[in-house]
């Protein structure tokens, strides 16, 4: 199972899971926390439990979707649950499993020895997923994010799109033929 | 009421597919009094049903069965198994078309003796000219209710209409409008106005444009001679010994085999399916397949010279508010061999939703050049390319070796390859459109590459002569004197215009001819 939750505000939490605590347990990045098996944003309130897949591999692919589509108003939670059904999939698929699992270390491997999120610009990181943009793996996880990442009506407001209409009357009412600058 | 019939009733007229060819040419026929079953491969879903959301919509309409593609065009990389957008519904492809509706020009009618030989192009002037047309188009644009002909007024122009207008005025261009739109711009034919939703690609909601599942099928069943029925995919045309053709197997609801008996049979499946039915339904007497004896069938596959561009700007645009592709220029149609082409183009406008633009504006693109474009797609215009194209034996439509669909038929493999000719138009026509957008203040233009076919035409042609096409001018076979081809498969040519009122007007005139034949008993 995995599911994306919204974490309780801290005082409802359990303890050990003070912000300080979670940083000393090491930081993917700078902004997700592996916790048990879950990735975890300590500033947005938001976890990600994995079952199938590592969390830190989970932690590595929310990384890697942003450095792949990169949008720097979309919060990691959008692309948390952009890279979700790998781990659903994995769950059911061992291929699967394996095709992410392997795909994750080969990445890890030509990054470094701090790994891919151990690179500090995005230009290191995509230097690095040039390097494998043919393969399968990234071409799944590539492929996925399209649908998985820009097909979330949440994400849509923040892009402008409005998406559904019809229950409002379409857009005669509500600005068809608005703009003003021309 | 509409009129079930009986599988032995060998005295109907059996329609394959119920979209701009096969919904209008059943309706027409029943209309003259004349017995039609329509079998539809696809489900009924009413107007009210559509959904306002890309991927839904796609998922409840598209005809999603595999099919294969090879070729050096770049649909067969990107969407090796969606080489086209086609409706599975009852409907067809008018459920979500956009409504753009355009009569051919006199010289497209004549491409051959027009542009003459071109190396790699297999040319040819069809067997009608716009002339004999015309009394057709017009019964046509009354028919669909088109705007800016029979006093309809045009649609109001939303932004990104008034973005092409502002650059096509800044270019010089002269015919720019909101379009021949087959969409009202006030009540008209129980039809309502549009409201503007942004969603033609998805299904009217409002009904405000036309299709042949509420416009003319509805029609048809309510003089009790038209039968609809849905889930039944024609897998195999039946002959007699004569070379008559008798009825049509097809799989029903349940998947079961059955067989509809006929007097006359009518394809009008696409210009993929029909042509792969044509050549499933090959027999020992018939054995490359029925009505092709030229070698025609399944050849000559166009698709039109499309690709969009898009310009994004400082300032909002908005440009999924509102009617999808109510815009145009028209001052590149003509035929003008001096722009380094033969043949014309059409740009008008067209916008696509965030998910539909992440998937469509660079297929396999990544990283910040491309997401960068998509985070100001609130202040994006965009316009479609839609030109002639070159037909090519090579360009064609056959059944797979291997691979079947759940009934057993073969799918239909995809064969393209650009002509010099169309790159030229399409690099032309790149330019033009990314000089509009500069020109209104465009900070960054986008020559987005072509989408899986919306337009599929010319597989089994129109011809004078036997030896080069399928069907005559009436889209009567050459062979078989009872089998039609109704849909825009019968195009000769493919013309810089898009297709459908064409098709509709081809399936007005059909019936006509259909009706004086039977009458005469000559068929
Ligand atoms: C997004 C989009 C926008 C478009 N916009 C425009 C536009 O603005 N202007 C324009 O002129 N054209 C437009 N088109 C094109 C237009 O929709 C088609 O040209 C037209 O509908 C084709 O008519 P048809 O009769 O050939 O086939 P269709 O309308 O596609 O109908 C074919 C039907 O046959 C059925 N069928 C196929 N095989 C079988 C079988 N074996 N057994 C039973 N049933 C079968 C299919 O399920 C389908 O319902 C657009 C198309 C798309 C996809
Ligand atoms: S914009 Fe108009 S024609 Fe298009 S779907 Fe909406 S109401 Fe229908």
């Amino acid at each position: 199972m995995v599911t994306i939750y919204e974490r309780k505000p801290a005082h409802e939490r359990k303890p050990g899971l003070s912000r300080r605590e979670l940083l000393k347990r090491g930081g993917v990045g700078a902004l997700l926390v592996i916790s048990g098996s879950a990735v975890i944003s300590p500033e947005h309130a938001w976890g990600l439990e994995t079952s199938a897949l590592k969390p830190e591999t989970m932690a590595t692919l929310i990384q890697m979707a942003r450095d792949i589509y990169p949008h720097d108003q979309v919060p990691d939670k959008y692309y948390a649950i952009a890279v979700k059904a790998h781990d659903e999939q994995a769950g059911k698929d061992p291929a699967h499993k394996d095709l992410i699992e392997k795909g994750i270390a080969e990445l890890d491997l030509k990054s470094g020895k701090d790994g891919y999120t151990g690179l500090g610009w995005e230009e290191q990181r995509v230097a690095v997923l040039r390097e494998i943009e043919d393969t399968p793996f990234f071409q799944a996880v590539r492929g996925g994010l399209v649908v998985g990442l820009y097909n979330q009506k949440e994400v849509w407001p923040i892009f402008g799109y409005e998406g559904e209409s019809y229950s409002k009357g379409g857009y005669m009412a509500r600005g068809f033929d608005d703009i003003e600058w021309l | 009421m509409a009129a079930p019939f009986d599988l032995k009733n060998d005295g109907v007229v059996v329609i394959i597919g119920s979209g701009a060819g096969g919904g209008t040419l059943g309706n027409e026929l029943a209309q003259k009094g004349i017995d039609v079953v329509i079998l539809e491969a696809g489900a009924r879903h009413e107007y009210e049903d559509f959904i306002n959301d890309e991927w839904d919509s796609f998922a409840q309409l598209a005809w999603t069965d595999k099919r294969t593609t090879s070729g050096d065009w770049r649909v067969a990389k990107d969407f090796p198994n969606l080489p086209a957008w086609i409706v599975k519904a009852v409907g067809g492809s008018t459920t979500h078309w956009a409504g753009a509706s355009l009569r051919f020009q006199e010289h497209e009618f004549k491409t051959l003796s027009t542009y003459g030989k071109l190396e790699g192009a297999n040319l040819l002037d069809w067997p009608i000219t716009l002339a004999e047309l015309e009394p057709y188009y017009a019964k046509a644009e009354d028919r669909l209710g088109v705007t800016l002909t029979n006093n309809i007024p045009g649609l109001p122009g939303n932004n990104n209409f008034k973005v092409m207008k502002a650059g096509a005025d800044k270019l010089g261009y002269k015919e720019c409008h909101t379009g021949r739109m087959a969409i009202n711009s006030e009540p008209r034919d129980d039809r309502n106005a549009c409201q503007q939703t942004g969603f033609c690609f998805q299904g009217c909601k409002w009904g405000a444009k036309w299709s042949t599942l509420y416009n003319e099928i509805p029609k048809g069943e309510a003089t009790g001679h038209l039968e609809v029925r849905p889930n039944a995919m024609a897998f195999k045309i039946s002959h007699d010994a004569g070379g008559k053709v008798t009825g049509v197997v097809y799989a029903d609801k349940d998947g079961r085999l059955q067989e509809q008996k006929a007097r006359i049979v009518a394809v009008a499946g696409n210009s993929i399916e029909s042509p792969r039915l044509l050549l499933n339904s090959a027999s020992s007497q018939f054995p490359d397949g029925l009505a092709n004896s030229s070698g025609q069938v399944g050849k000559n596959y166009m698709r039109h010279t499309t690709g969009s561009v898009y310009g994004v700007f400082d300032k909002p645009v908005h440009m999924y508010r509102g009617t999808t592709m109510a815009g145009i220029i028209r001052d590149e149609a003509r035929n003008d061999p001096s722009r380094g082409f033969v043949g014309g183009y059409e740009l008008e406008t067209l916008s696509l939703g965030l998910p539909f633009m992440a998937a469509f504006l660079n297929p396999g693109g990544w990283g910040r050049s491309f997401t960068t474009a998509l985070d100001h797609y609130d202040h994006m215009a965009g316009m479609w390319i839609v030109g002639e194209d070159m037909p090519r034996e090579e360009n064609r439509i056959t059944l797979h070796a291997d691979i079947k669909d759940e009934h057993g038929m073969p799918v239909a493999d995809v064969h393209f390859d650009d002509h010099a000719n169309d790159t030229a138009m399409r690099n032309h026509a790149y330019k033009q459109g990314s000089a509009l957008y500069a020109a209104v203040g465009a900070t960054r233009t986008f020559p987005t590459p072509p989408y899986p076919s919306t337009h599929n035409l010319g597989t089994n042609r129109m011809s004078e002569k036997a030896a080069d096409g399928v069907v005559n001018k009436h889209g009567q076979a050459h062979d078989i004197k009872n089998l039609f081809v109704s849909d825009g498969s019968q195009f000769t040519t493919g013309g810089a215009e898009n297709p459908t009122l064409t098709i509709v007007s081809l399936a007005i005139r059909q019936a006509d001819y259909i009706a004086e034949q039977m009458s005469a008993k000559s068929i």
